[in-house]
């Protein structure tokens, strides 16, 4: 395994190159794969994902939407965002803020009968912690999520 | 009076800061031997002058001044004391003086005791520390002045988000600085190195314990971290590959590598290039991980910063720093000169590759936390998660780990595999023994089956090293290493069974109902109203028993209401056996009087951190060991000069 001497740090050089550049193309490939995306409601329902793939919902909790099964932890409500809106469920403990008529987030799939099964609930805590996608929201919605935590 | 005296203590260590600058540079030149002198007592003056300053921001928060703008923004005067104190760092400002204290003291310390490297390599040393800690002090005063007055003074202060008073906030952010800070310093000896071409064992050995330190300091912060968002965020997880965690790992990953290549360099005269890389790398993912907690560009309960100009500061003080220490790097690299060879199959081979499997962790990482960003500045939304991190940064994790168990047994230089082949038989059949074991339990996926085999591989092989050793005379940073990696198999067994055993059970449940998760019988006794200092909660008394005739015993998970600021959190109640934990946590009522209740049974989960603090404790071996044998290097120089001196008369 002898490697002639005079080149040795050209090959290590060589070969710690390749590794971190085929690193980082795997990583582009499985980033394009991977990465979960961001719908609302008009787009989600306009242009669904496939049924497998990660994605976010986010919206408004729609106001009387909010049901609970009987076995007392699965939920079932509609998020809309003005112009679609879109059933979801949720099996688990929601968020305290998580409340009708305010914003939330949720990641999960898109089911092929057009209801979102969320894993996961993120709502707004309080002042200083909004979801990073709830930022963007129309300036009614985001007036409307200021006047709640007031 | 305080805050002002505070404020002064500030501008006069960043005045000092500028002379340092000054000085060590004119020093290496021929005509400023006079100024040079001045640099280690003016770094030693600006350490004790920021460390004032942050003691008096300590002293307003204990009293709750509320004529400070900042402790009227996050402190209250109901609060228990610890979280007063603990307050002055949980917010932006605060810990941004926390950071240059903790860099003014460090280079204060190096000033006062690092008397092995050349000068003119000390003087560029001090030199490029006070060039970085210049940046930061220049953000505190203009950007981000943390004794800013208030008037009118207000009646009562907003309060600390109650997510942020726990015990773990007074040690994980000074814990995770002391670390990010101390990668600083190792920053500083790689540009005192390259700009006087000096990049060799002597620079290794000084860099060697402020890396181990600093490294010491990110595995306690990072496990620390990890425990705090496990418990305390009520998910159950103990790793969610938020940015803010990634923060943390990335200078880990980076100082991982360091930490080794900086060993080879110091016992070896090997790898100076890339150890000279690694300790630029190393800092730079300290700032970045600032850049991306502090600059608001994440939401999280991280981001205390949401004005775009603090932003914009800390990403051109980044660019500077990395950019400027890049380019030196690109003009000095050619004069590096090629260290000692070494043969594929050897203990320095082993280590480099290591050491790129590292980078290339520390590459899908960071890949994976920025993506977001940048598709986000070009008008999509993704958020990146476990089903990217986990199978890519496992891909160079497996042969990485593989490495680990067989490297520490090969010699330096030149070996063969023949030579440990007989060593390697007991591991490797233990791997295959607890492969099929898991198998034969069945419902456990690629990864955590791959961990679980590996883990025992590497928990036999790992102890290897101390064979035909006397182990009165084995020295501490063999033991260092051997605990270091013990830790990491331990660690890995416990995350691979927490995610291949856990049982999860979601319910709602009457008072009297009877549940049961995994081996666990719980039932919901009642649930009382409680109080505390800040808050009010709901409390579950819950009587759980391990198997049908267990010994009873009580868990009480509370849902809790903080008046200051108004926000709710649930306190999880968790209950450890040997083989695992039991979590609960207590949700909402639901209709008709039953209560939800969340429950995890979870097999071996306290490995996981047992584990972080073995490699903790590894790294805190060889460092005792280093600074020992250092301590007795210089006791022996003292001595020799001494009897030298003696038959000199």
């Amino acid at each position: 395994m002898a490697i002639k001497a005079k080149h040795q740090r050209l090959v290590l050089l060589v070969i710690a190159l390749v590794v971190l550049i085929g690193a980082g193309l795997l990583a582009a490939w499985a980033l394009r794969n991977q990465a979960s995306y961001f719908y609302v409601p008009a787009e989600i329902t306009a242009n669904p994902p496939e049924s497998d793939r990660a994605v976010r919902l986010g919206g408004m909790v729609e106001k009387g939407s909010i049901k609970t099964e009987p076995d007392g932890v699965t939920i079932a409500f509609v998020v809309e965002d003005g112009k679609a809106r879109v059933p979801v469920v949720f099996k688990g403990i929601v968020p305290s803020l998580f409340v009708e008529g305010s914003g939330v987030v949720a990641e999960g799939k898109m089911g092929a009968d057009g209801t979102f099964v969320a894993d996961n609930l993120l709502a707004k805590h309080d002042e200083n912690y909004v979801p990073r996608e709830m930022q963007n929201m129309t300036e009614a919605q985001a007036k409307q999520v200021v006047a709640e935590t007031k | 009076m305080i805050a002002e005296l505070g404020l002064a203590a500030l501008w006069l260590a960043a005045a000092l800061a500028a002379l340092q600058l000054v000085s060590g540079a004119l020093g290496l030149t021929r005509h400023g031997e006079t100024l040079a002198g001045v640099t280690r007592p003016v770094a030693v003056a600006q350490g004790l002058l920021a460390l004032i300053a942050f003691l008096c921001l300590i002293y307003v928060f204990a009293v709750t001044d509320l004529s400070v703008k900042l402790v009227a923004l996050n402190s209250h005067s109901m609060k228990p004391l610890v979280f007063k104190i603990a307050g002055a760092w949980g917010n932006h400002e605060g810990s941004m003086l926390l950071w240059v204290t903790v860099m003014g003291m460090a280079g204060g310390f190096v000033a006062l005791i690092e008397k092995r490297l050349p000068e003119p390599t000390m003087l560029a040393t001090l030199a490029g520390q006070a060039f970085v800690s210049l940046g930061f002090y220049a953000f505190l005063l203009i950007a981000s002045n943390p004794f800013e007055r208030l008037s009118p003074v207000p009646a009562e202060g907003n309060g600390l988000n109650p997510l942020l008073q726990d015990l773990g906030l007074a040690f994980h952010p000074p814990t995770l600085y002391l670390g990010y800070v101390g990668l600083s310093i190792a920053f500083s000896f790689a540009i005192g190195a390259l700009i006087t071409r000096e990049v060799g064992p002597a620079f290794a050995r000084a860099m060697r314990p402020w890396v181990l330190g600093a490294w010491i300091f990110l595995t306690i912060g990072i496990t620390a971290g990890s425990y705090w968002a496990y418990y305390e965020l009520g998910w159950g997880g103990w790793w969610f590959w938020d940015p803010v965690e990634n923060a943390s790992l990335m200078p880990w990953l980076a100082a991982t590598a360091l930490l080794h290549s900086a060993s080879v360099l110091a016992s070896r005269n090997a790898l100076r290039a890339w150890t000279v890389m690694l300790g630029v790398v190393a800092f730079s993912m300290s700032m970045i991980g600032t850049f991306l907690v502090r600059s608001g560009i994440l939401t999280s309960v991280h981001a205390f910063a949401v004005d775009p100009e603090r932003g914009t500061f800390i990403l051109a003080l980044l660019a500077i720093n990395i950019g400027g220490a890049l380019t030196l790097f690109a003009l000095r690299a050619s004069t590096v000169t090629e260290g000692e060879r070494f043969a594929l199959v050897s203990r320095e081979g082993a280590l480099v590759f290591n050491n790129v499997m590292l980078s290339a962790i520390l590459g899908i990482v960071l890949f994976g936390t920025l993506y977001p960003l940048v598709a986000e500045a070009m008008g999509a939304k993704v958020s990146v998660g476990p089903p990217y991190f986990n199978p890519m940064s496992a891909l160079f994790a497996v042969p990485m780990l593989v490495v680990l168990a067989i490297g520490p047994l090969l010699r330096w230089r030149r070996d063969k595999f023949a030579r440990i082949g007989k060593l390697l038989v007991i591991p490797a059949l233990l791997v295959v023994a607890a492969g099929i074991a898991v198998v034969a339990i069945g419902g456990v996926s690629l990864l955590p089956f791959l961990g679980l085999a590996l883990s025992i591989g590497l928990a036999w092989a790992s102890v290897l090293p101390l064979r035909d050793r006397n182990l009165r005379r084995t020295p501490l940073p063999v033991w260092g290493m051997v605990f270091a990696h013990f830790g990491i198999a331990v660690a890995l067994f416990g995350m691979s069974s927490e995610s291949a055993f856990t049982v999860e059970k979601l319910v709602a449940v009457r008072t009297g109902d009877v549940t049961e998760v995994g081996p666990w019988h719980v039932k919901l006794d009642s649930i009382e109203p409680v109080a505390g200092p800040n808050w009010t909660a709901l409390e579950a008394r819950l009587l759980v028993r391990y198997g049908a005739d267990g010994k009873e015993t009580r868990m009480l998970p509370q849902s809790r209401s903080f008046w200051a600021p108004p926000q709710q959190t649930s306190e999880s109640a968790l209950l450890t056996r040997w083989n695992g934990q039991l979590y609960a946590v207590l949700g909402g009522e639901a209709e008709d009087g039953r209560w939800q209740l969340r429950l995890w049974w979870k097999p071996f989960v306290p490995l996981i951190w047992i584990g972080g603090l073995l490699i903790a404790l590894g790294g805190l071996l060889a460092l005792a060991g280093r600074v020992a044998s250092d301590v007795r290097r210089i006791v022996a120089k003292d001595k020799i000069a001494y009897r030298r001196e003696r038959q000199g008369r």
